[in-house]
């Protein structure tokens, strides 16, 4: 028998949990704000020896954050655009074949360093690669070359199109089924459905996702410097790496940084200006079932969008696949050094993307209930806005001036080496920290909107309601932030190489060095591994179709 | 969290200081990964030295040489290395311009470098020229000489590295600027194209050749030895160019703020002495600096040795490095 509470006791109950949430946010924002804030402070004040001088924003430094704003627009815009029809498409085709799978994989090239992906990028599009010897075979004398800024924008496009598309793929899944009822039932075509279904349910997505892109875009280094085709293609990133090496000059690394958070700042806020919010609506949880597109044409086009899309993300992954399988895997999978490897690699991403999907929950519940009145308070809008703004801009910040600056704080400890874990788990967590805020803000606001006023008004207490009404229904969106993050987190190089511990070695950081010392077929080997326990957590992260039923039904 | 997280650190820095130090003597080096890598000479270096010294041997490694010169600097005289192992020439007036380094008051004249260099500070260890490798499947005539390389055909094309992120791209840069002087800007810009493109680190690069996307790459005379010695294939072949070639010179040196300077000394002793030098040809592929206890093996033989060799000092180097990177920057950016 359930029992509820009166509701005059209700009442302070649900003002001491908001005042607990939002405090659970303040000390998530406040202690990433600390993290980063230190080490930037620590390297700004380092008293070291052969500082160079000289202007900071030269010539050079204009030049290169051109060359940043015009290929982070142009990769945003290009992942966005194709990322709308794909995304329609498959939300459209619950049922074509290997979608499930499609779907999955579309999560693996975050996890890829950029390396492996450089190199499965050109194994398709370069010299030598699958589509200049079609081209060859037709009789093209020269192969077309992708270097410059078009092998930039492919890199990007590979990267960021299958990001876009997951988010807006989970967005347009959140419709409530009565809308695809009512628009049939109003006879509503194709285009009337864009605009007046699918569309307001994408478009509050678009400044968020587009940010996001725009932020991995614009600190992109690798990628940039080994398919620009020379130093004309260079971003800030480049800058700030170069001044912390060869010129080692902290002022000037702290300086760039914050050029490169302060230029995407304002490009982020402009974005969220223009941008209408998302429409929230009700649903008694009716199984979604669609009724447009079942005529051949439309079946064909989609099939053909799915195909397109997918074969651009799968072919790079398939040569990554194959080399991996040239190369001598059975030694490399008995190797003991491959397998302390794996197993920090996973330790690694298991812990940080736990941590980042607790903290992004706190974030997120901390500004959804700071602006819940109706005319909320202006340091509640402040929160909101720092929260929103704070948990995206993390990613701006480098990861060399986190290790170079934590380095400097933790040195009076002792022996820097074994904080090394601790310092890339924080790290790892805060890169993926915008990925799981995209995923979760807004599967979190619909939820609130449909739930929140009915639990609180059944007075259900916090435990009860997380194994009711929020752990069911909201334990898709957080799995599938905890296998982006692990994602992240297993391809990550990791920024703590200064701290020199030989015993944390990673995954990535082994597959560095075998390619550092010739043994190319092993980095093949290892990527085809870190491919494989990616694959095994998107798998987590995206349940097959039988248990998406199984839920419907348990509804 | 972060409560949880402070005091976990807590935690471990108060285990870490004390008992470390109570039994042997420690003989701490700071070097870049690959030479304390599984297939890197540090762990028989390690072995050899222990048996002479009675002391443990203990590696901290950083990335690279770049990256141990910035360990140094951010640690400051605080800096717990008896002996750091792994910087380039290139890197010395910087890493003297610290004043962390003694002297290691040695007799080095057993050691012999292309080029003639010694140092008071630090002692060369292994070296190796740059060299442009190319695939003897596809490449039929290679340059043989750095001008064959700038007006060559721009169809056949070439790896190279950035100068501002990596060691071998600043080789090429001071090769260049060696050969060409006053003319390296116009020799830039030609050559830029027939530079496929500019990767960010020698892997990358090295990584692009050997999957067949370009048919030449900038390395190391010694690259060829790998692929002979483990891979037991002639297919890679470095490019002997007329000119001569500009050398990477590995250095070590002890720190002020060692411990126990005469075990630093010893170090840098063994370090130059022929077991030491017997261990770095095949797990370094480096050239010896001085006579090993076995004769070098086979396939070094048959790698490319300069008859003229370029090498900077270390001071020019510093001075211009800024500007040159200005200049490559400027001529490789022309459209």
């Amino acid at each position: 028998m359930a029992v509820v509470d009166e509701p005059e006791l209700s009442r302070p109950v649900v003002l001491t949990e908001r005042k607990i949430t939002i405090a659970a946010g303040v000390f998530s924002l406040g202690g990433i704000a600390l993290f980063v804030g230190l080490a930037a402070f620590a390297l700004l004040l380092a008293d070291v020896a052969g500082v160079s001088e000289g202007r900071i924003f030269d010539a050079y430094v204009w030049r290169v954050t051109r060359f940043t704003l015009l290929q982070a627009v142009l990769s945003t815009f290009l992942s966005i655009l194709f990322a709308i029809p794909l995304a329609l498409a498959l939300a459209r085709r619950p049922r074509f074949p290997g979608r499930v799978w499609i779907v999955r994989l579309l999560a693996l090239p975050l996890g890829l360093p950029a390396l492996v992906a450089a190199l499965g990028l050109i194994g398709i599009w370069g010299r030598q690669g699958v589509m200049n010897t079609l081209l060859s075979t037709l009789g093209l004398a020269q192969p077309v070359s992708i270097y410059g800024l078009s092998g930039i924008l492919i890199a990007h496009v590979f990267f960021n199109l299958p990001l876009a598309t997951r988010f807006l793929l989970a967005g347009l899944e959140r419709i409530p089924g009565e809308y695809w009822l009512i628009g049939t039932n109003l006879g509503m075509g194709r285009l009337s459905l864009f605009r007046l279904i699918e569309w307001p349910a994408i478009r509050g997505l678009i400044p968020g996702i587009a940010g996001l892109i725009f932020m991995l875009c614009a600190t992109s280094f690798t990628l940039v410097l080994t398919l620009g085709g020379g130093p004309a293609a260079s971003t800030i990133e480049v800058a700030i790496y170069q001044a912390l090496r060869f010129d080692f000059d902290p002022p000037r690394v702290i300086a760039l940084s914050l050029l490169q958070i302060a230029l995407t700042g304002l490009l982020l806020a402009v974005a969220r200006l223009l941008t209408p919010p998302a429409a929230e609506a009700m649903t008694t949880g009716r199984p979604v079932v669609r009724f447009d597109g079942r005529d051949g044409p439309a079946k064909l086009l989609d099939g053909f969008v799915i195909l397109l899309g997918a074969g651009f993300v799968l072919l790079p992954l398939a040569s990554v696949l194959v080399s991996g399988l040239q190369s001598n895997l059975l030694r490399l999978a008995t190797d003991p050094m491959v397998h302390r490897a794996l197993a920090t690699s996973l330790a690694i991403a298991l812990c940080s993307a736990f941590l980042c999907v607790l903290v992004t929950i706190a974030l997120v519940s901390a500004r959804q209930t700071a602006l819940r009145p109706r005319r909320p308070p202006i340091a509640a809008r402040g929160l909101a806005s720092a929260i929103a703004n704070g948990s995206s801009l993390v990613l701006l910040v480098p990861p060399v001036v986190l290790g170079a600056g934590w380095f400097l704080l933790l040195q009076p400890f002792g022996d820097v080496a074994r904080f090394a874990p601790f310092i890339v788990v924080v790290i790892n967590m805060m890169m993926a920290l915008p990925f799981a805020y995209g995923i979760l803000d807004p599967a979190i606001a619909t939820h609130r909107a449909r739930t929140l006023r009915l639990s609180e008004s059944l007075g259900l207490g916090f435990l009860d309601r997380l194994r009711l009404i929020d752990g069911p229904s909201l334990r898709r969106p957080a799995l599938m932030a905890f296998s982006f993050a692990c994602a992240l987190s297993l391809g990550d190089l990791g920024a703590v190489a200064l701290f020199g511990s030989q015993d944390m070695v990673t995954l990535p950081y082994l597959l560095y060095s075998r390619m550092g010392s010739y043994r190319t077929a092993d980095a093949a080997g290892l990527a085809l591994m870190l491919g494989l326990v990616c694959v095994l957590l998107t798998i987590i992260g995206t349940p097959g179709e039988r248990k998406v039923e199984e839920d419907a039904d348990a509804r | 969290m972060r409560k949880i997280l402070f005091s976990l650190m807590a935690a471990a820095a108060a285990l870490s200081s004390p008992a470390v130090f109570a039994a042997d003597k420690t003989l701490t080096v700071y070097t870049y990964e690959s030479f304390t890598s599984e297939w890197g000479p540090g762990t028989k270096v390690a072995e050899a030295f222990e048996k002479t010294c009675a002391c443990k041997v203990e590696y901290v490694s950083v990335a690279d040489g770049v990256e141990l010169l910035t360990r140094l600097k951010l640690e400051g005289a605080s800096s717990k290395a008896d002996v750091v192992l792994g910087l380039d020439t290139n890197l010395i007036t910087e890493a003297k311009a610290t004043g962390y380094f003694a002297p290691h008051g040695l007799d080095v004249s057993a050691v012999k470098v292309p080029g003639g260099f010694s140092d008071d500070v630090f002692v060369p260890y292994d070296y190796a020229h740059f060299a442009v490798i190319y695939d003897t499947e596809t490449v039929k005539n290679p340059p043989k000489s750095l001008k064959e390389l700038v007006e060559g055909d721009p169809n056949e094309k070439i790896v190279i590295e950035d100068p501002r992120t990596s060691t071998p791209g600043l080789g090429l840069l001071l090769w260049v600027k060696s050969v060409y002087g006053d003319q390296s800007a116009a020799a830039w810009a030609k050559l830029k194209d027939r530079v496929l493109t500019v990767t960010p680190g020698w892997s990358e690069a090295y990584g692009l050749f050997t999957k067949g996307e370009a048919p030449m790459v900038f390395s190391y005379t010694t690259s060829p030895a790998y692929h002979m010695v483990a891979e037991n294939t002639e297919r890679y072949q470095a490019a002997a160019f007329s000119e001569g070639h500009y050398i990477q010179i590995e250095v070590a040196g002890m720190t002020k703020s060692s411990h126990d300077p005469e075990l630093a000394k010893s170090f840098l002793a063994f370090v130059t002495g022929p077991e030491f030098q017997s261990i770095i040809p095949t797990t370094n592929w480096m050239m010896p600096v001085a006579a090993g206890k076995e004769p070098l093996p086979d396939a070094f033989g048959k790698l490319v040795s300069p008859e003229k060799t370029f090498l900077m000092s270390p001071d020019e180097v510093a001075a211009n490095r800024k500007a040159w990177v200005d200049e490559w920057l400027s001529s490789m950016s022309l459209n």
